[in-house]
């Protein structure tokens, strides 16, 4: 079923992470092809955060091997690893944006430290970057205190997009927002993700997130991964998945994008 | 190195070439050879990407700004060559940036030396309007104790009494003891050639008595629980804990600031104590081994130089000054907002201005004490 001509961009074999005696995951597999967006559901405390960190090579994990890009994350020599940094982009759950800097000096925060740019670029940069999630340039000189829970969420999109990646991990990117804003930021996603090319994982908890944007999803179950597209997920017999895809407010969810 | 774009007339207007690495990372010379292009452009522009690698946004964004500012419409701007994926994006997002959006801010005007000073008037205004609001509210808890003694959070005191009293005795006691010998040793030094050994014990017993054994107690305490009662209270604050207390209808001063504030109150008396105890300890050892002063002459003198008020004078005021370092912890820690640099501002905030506060309060006490004869 796989198609073996491409590479995969995220390549995550046999991966094992325990806390103490609990164990999170057991021999887990995921692979994350090119342009793809790729969605990971899972229960509460089936370790989606921490399948994030490991493949970001925040976290050792205790067994398997994770690679981006065909290369090895936790052997990666310091030198090459800023580079595989700069290949990616991250949003986290609650934007996680420096809160004694403005918006505009988040965004070129990335951009700062990894180019020497004039004062006039960085500005210019900061007002696409702002511009490409939909945010008035306006927004640019506020705080994070300052501004809404979505504008938070874009402008942490904002940020992960300074350095030009190809590929994007958002944690709960719509989690705590109206639904109007939530759809909004699925629009905007599909939008970007036609746009620059890139390739989309994302940890939600939101079926229509999941229904109006995902091409493929991995549930996290029984401390595996299974994969599939929505439609193969939602013959799946497994009883969690079966509940998660079945679920009263999946079928909404289902209904208002394939009805 | 291949210079990033070449700039040639072409029949009524310009061709640009872009050559080389167009990535981002590519993009300080790219940067300086578009400064270099002319300021104002006239005629259609015609981009040939197809020598261009691996074009990224930021750059290609640059090329559109810049292209903009020489007064380029957008519509005499052509591309060829295989222009990036994204180049239409970036034109849209460009057009839309034209468009004035809403009225511009007004440049901050220069304030004259009045302007300045009454802002700062009213900023120390509300401030010690600030300060009376909070000590109010502590009273106003303590004065509820009375007929509600719930309100006192005997738990919650227990857990700060513990751990801005009881970790800290280590601490405290080795402080202490090693002040005393240092004073000790350079009194004797000094006391020595005049054959006045002995008033050793003197100055030890009134000098950590009076003085350096609540003082010392004050500060250690001012940096170990002052700091804490901050920083705890800050990142509630930040985390809106504070606020979710107030709406579950509870009083964050009678949960988290009397607490700290009674508990500090209570402990800093007893460690003065214990800070005492190690002082005099430290210049008893110090006298026997310097001075061969035996223990027995030492206690006795200690006893001779004691006047009824020496160990009170001291230890009166401990609840003066542990009352300011937790409030002064607690009301900086009640004010951070928004942000983590915040935090360790006021953090600092708390320390600096609770051991000058108590430098201050003891200074008072000595003018009073004296004026007294106490």
């Amino acid at each position: 079923m796989l198609d073996r001509s491409v590479d995969p961009v995220i390549r995550v074999r046999s991966l094992g992470n325990r806390f103490g005696s609990q164990v999170v995951h057991d021999g887990l597999d995921m692979e994350v092809r090119q342009n793809e967006i790729f969605g990971v559901v899972g229960g509460s405390g089936t370790g989606k955060s921490v399948l994030l960190r490991s493949i970001l090579g925040l976290r050792h994990p205790d067994a398997g091997t994770v690679e981006l890009y065909g290369r090895d994350v936790e052997t990666l020599a310091a030198a090459d690893r800023s580079s595989l940094v700069q290949s990616y982009g991250v949003t986290f759950q609650n934007g996680a944006l420096i809160s004694s800097l403005t918006v505009a000096q988040n965004v070129q925060l990335p951009l700062r430290e990894h180019y020497s740019l004039s004062e006039n670029t960085l500005d210019e940069l900061a007002q696409l970057n702002l511009a490409l999630v939909g945010l008035e340039p306006e927004a640019g000189a506020k705080f994070p205190s300052q501004l809404s829970g979505g504008m938070i969420k874009r402008a942490a999109l904002a940020r992960a997009l300074a350095l030009e990646p190809k590929l994007l991990f958002l944690d709960e990117p719509t989690s705590g927002l109206d639904p109007i804003s939530a759809a909004a930021f699925d629009e905007l996603l599909l939008y970007l993700h036609a746009q620059l090319r890139l390739t989309v994982v994302m940890i939600t908890h939101d079926l229509d997130t999941l229904f109006a944007t995902c091409t493929r999803v991995g549930v996290i179950v029984d401390k595996h991964m299974i994969s599939d597209t929505l439609d193969g997920m939602l013959e799946n017999p497994h009883p969690w998945i079966h509940s998660y895809f079945h679920g009263a407010r999946a079928r909404a969810a289902e209904k208002e994008n394939h009805g | 190195m291949t210079v990033p774009l070449a700039l040639e007339p072409a029949g009524m207007g310009w061709q640009l070439e872009l050559r080389g690495d167009w990535s981002l990372a590519a993009m300080p010379q790219i940067e300086a050879q578009l400064e270099s292009l002319p300021t104002t452009l006239r005629g259609p522009m015609l981009c040939d990407w197809s020598h261009a690698e691996a074009p990224g946004i930021a750059p290609a964004w640059a090329l559109l700004r810049r292209l903009s500012h020489a007064g380029l419409p957008a519509a005499e701007i052509g591309h060829s060559g295989g222009p990036p994926h994204f180049l239409e994006l970036l034109q849209k997002l460009e057009l839309d940036l034209l468009t004035p959006s809403g009225p511009q801010l007004a440049p901050l005007k220069l304030e004259g030396p009045i302007a300045k000073l009454g802002r700062w008037s009213v900023l120390q205004g509300r401030h010690a309007r600030g300060v009376l609001e909070f000590l109010g509210r502590i009273a106003a808890v303590i004065g509820q104790a009375f007929g509600r003694p719930r309100a006192l959070r005997i738990s919650s005191l227990a857990r700060h009494i513990y751990e801005t009293g009881v970790t800290a005795i280590p601490i405290v006691s080795l402080i202490a003891f090693l002040i005393s010998v240092i004073v000790a040793y350079i009194g004797a030094q000094q006391l020595s050639r005049f054959g006045a050994d002995i008033f050793v014990v003197d100055l030890v017993t009134i000098a950590v008595l009076r003085e350096m054994g609540v003082l010392l107690t004050a500060i250690i305490v001012a940096g170990r629980s002052g700091s804490a009662f901050a920083a705890e209270i800050g990142v509630m604050q930040l985390n809106e804990e504070t606020d979710a207390l107030r709406a579950m209808g509870m009083n964050p001063i009678e949960m988290l600031v009397v607490p700290r504030v009674l508990a500090l109150i209570i402990v800093l008396p007893l460690l003065t104590v214990i800070a005492d105890a190690m002082g005099l300890a430290g210049g008893g050892l110090l006298s026997l081994i310097d001075l061969n002063i035996p223990l027995p002459q030492f206690t006795y003198r200690l006893r001779e130089s004691l006047s009824p008020t020496t160990f009170w004078s001291g230890l009166i005021k401990a609840p003066v000054f542990a009352a300011l370092i937790a409030m002064v912890g607690t009301y900086r820690g009640m004010q951070v907002r928004d942000s983590a640099r915040e935090l360790g501002r006021l953090t600092t905030v708390a320390v600096v201005q609770s051991i000058f506060m108590v430098i201050l309060a003891d200074a008072s006490f000595a003018v009073l004490f004296q004026k007294i004869n106490f």
